[in-house]
């Protein structure tokens, strides 16, 4: 797959709320270079998922530029973003078509965008199910599966449609420690074989480095990016590696930041209460 | 009546017309616990008869004893050589059911062609909701038989009126669930299939439609249930032939029997109608039997 370069440039967002005009994210710059892993970490409410919202074509943007490989998604002469085949959003809670089989979900955006014959789109489903080893589930409806079976077949149906860029959002929220780590492994693996590009939010520091080929720390609101870490551990990951010292050390890095801002979020949410 | 006289949409637990989507684990153990349900519905069956016979015939309670008892009906409603005319071996019992079908087939497949796709753009499009819905609200409320006088004066003929009664009421059924249904629809999930390329038009078709399908089809069953309430109500003032019309009938010309015969046969075709549209929905819900994880 080639291209798949993501940049963000001073991007701004602003609501309006009740109390007035709220700077949720302010000159917010980001590269994502093809291939990369690039993880978000912050507090609650930096504006993660306001950023992965502009990025999808869901929300709009204040101000700045966000363009995909030089096509520009919302910025300047273009207010309105849309919804585009080129990025794939995986939410926190699944969005399997509970109507649609395993396959026939999987074979969903090839079919409705036309570029595969919906027998077609069947067969190579069925084909990328077999190679992520998910061939037992094929014929079978969401609601039949585990959650954790639920979170790869929506990260399979994601990668078929072939994005310059996946986005996930939180994908493993609420999962137990050992069905995230077993989910860990599947991604990266799906990762290593489709080489995307993949924009992935998460406050949790452990699993951005566990599986980010990037790590960027967001400042809390206004959300920035305060640093941009690369990891330099090996690929492909195992979780092996959570004990070996270099990952500890990379924890710790990120930690500190991510923590010094969550305190500033933590003591401006108290300055709001009082006032 | 009670059926006719809604209460408002806000309170949408106590609406007649929006009930929310069966459980599909519900409808699971109900099949599992068939085999001891049966023997439990014969002992109902069995009670009602019952009351039926001890009240009218046995005991000729006062009040009871005007009524046609269970043995005359039945002796009515098998007889070969009926004495009020109607039996399950003349001709004109099915003449009567064949109009009341027909009228209400022809009314709920109008109303299934104009109720859902009314219903898709009430629950789709804000801006179609705030101006029609406020209409359809006000409207709605108004009970079937008022519009009586009006269906007749709109259409001169004996069949058209009884049929636009009955549409009218599956109507506003089918409409108000399938708005229901397509809000109930995660926005999470038209996301995703815009995400993955779907176009507007797509999403309609891919995800509103069966998202809204068990909402659809509880409005599916209201309304045939309606349906057969107000073509009974049409039948008995406009109709020349179909079951309300041989209640009616029956009751001006003394035939009592036979109007309890004609009740019990609408109870059966509604019963078979209602069963139909299950059947209809189960076969294009397949998935809600199938899932049991969560």
């Amino acid at each position: 797959m080639t291209g798949g370069h993501l940049a963000l440039t001073d991007v701004g967002k602003v609501y309006d709320s009740a109390r007035g005009q709220v700077v949720a994210v302010a000159d917010c710059s980001l590269e994502v270079r093809p291939g990369e892993l690039h993880v978000l970490v912050g507090p609650s409410g930096c504006g993660k998922s306001t950023l992965l919202g502009a990025v999808a074509g869901f929300t709009d943007i204040s101000s700045g530029s966000i363009e995909i490989d030089g096509a520009l998604i919302c910025g300047p002469g273009r207010p309105r973003a849309e919804p585009g085949a080129d990025r794939v959003v995986v939410f926190q809670d699944s969005t399997l078509f509970p109507w649609r089989t395993v396959a026939e979900n999987v074979a969903y955006g090839p079919e409705v965008q036309g570029r595969l014959a919906r027998k077609a789109a069947h067969e190579a489903a069925r084909e990328q199910l077999a190679a992520a080893g998910l061939s037992d589930v094929a014929d079978r409806y969401p609601g039949e599966l585990s959650s954790g079976l639920q979170r790869r077949v929506e990260i399979l149906r994601a990668l078929c449609n072939e994005p310059a860029v996946l986005l996930l959002d939180e994908p493993f929220r609420g999962m137990d420690a050992l069905s995230r780590s077993s989910m860990h492994e599947a991604l990266l693996e799906m990762y290593d074989r489709s080489g995307v590009t993949v924009l992935f939010i998460t406050h949790d520091v452990e699993e951005a480095v566990f599986l980010g080929t990037h790590v960027s720390v967001m400042t809390t609101r206004p959300g920035r990016i305060k640093s941009t870490v690369e990891i330099d551990l090996d690929r492909p990951r195992s979780h092996d590696i959570v004990t070996g010292h270099r990952f500890r050390e990379l924890v710790g890095a990120v930690s500190d930041e991510v923590r010094v801002e969550a305190r500033r979020a933590f003591e401006a949410g108290e300055r709001e209460m009082i006032r | 009546m009670t059926l006719l006289t809604l209460s408002r949409p806000s309170q949408r637990r106590d609406d007649p017309l929006a009930a929310s989507g069966p459980e599909p684990h519900g409808r699971r153990r109900r099949r599992l616990r068939l085999g001891a349900a049966l023997p439990l519905a014969a002992l109902g069956f069995l009670i009602v008869l019952g009351g039926w016979y001890l009240t009218v015939e046995l005991l000729a309670l006062p009040r009871f004893r005007a009524l046609p008892g269970p043995t005359e009906v039945a002796a009515e409603w098998f007889a070969p050589d009926p004495s009020y005319g109607t039996s399950v071996f003349t001709p004109v019992y099915y003449e009567h059911i064949l109009a009341s079908v027909r009228r209400v087939g022809i009314a709920f497949l109008a109303a299934l062609v104009t109720g859902i796709p009314l219903g898709l753009a009430l629950g789709w499009s804000t801006r179609v909701r705030q101006y029609a819905f406020p209409v359809f609200e006000l409207i709605r409320p108004i009970p079937i038989l008022a519009w009586v006088p009006l269906a007749i004066l709109m259409f001169r003929s004996s069949e058209a009126p009884v049929v636009f009664l009955t549409y009218l009421a599956a109507f506003y059924a089918t409409t108000l669930n399938t708005m229901l249904g397509v809000q109930s629809i995660d926005p999470n999930l038209v996301r995703a299939a815009r995400c993955l390329g779907a176009r507007p038009w797509t999403v309609v078709r891919t995800v509103v439609l069966p998202g809204a399908l068990p909402y659809l089809f509880t409005g599916l069953q209201i309304a045939m249930g309606v349906a057969w309430f107000s073509l009974v109500a049409g039948e008995m003032i406009a109709g020349r032939l179909g079951l309300g019309y041989l209640i009616n009938s029956s009751y001006t010309t003394t035939r009592y029997p036979t109007i309890v015969v004609a009740m019990i046969t609408l109870g059966l075709v509604g019963f078979a109608s209602s069963a139909l549209i299950r059947l209809v929905g189960n076969r294009l819900m397949a998935y809600r039997a199938r899932g049991t994880a969560s």
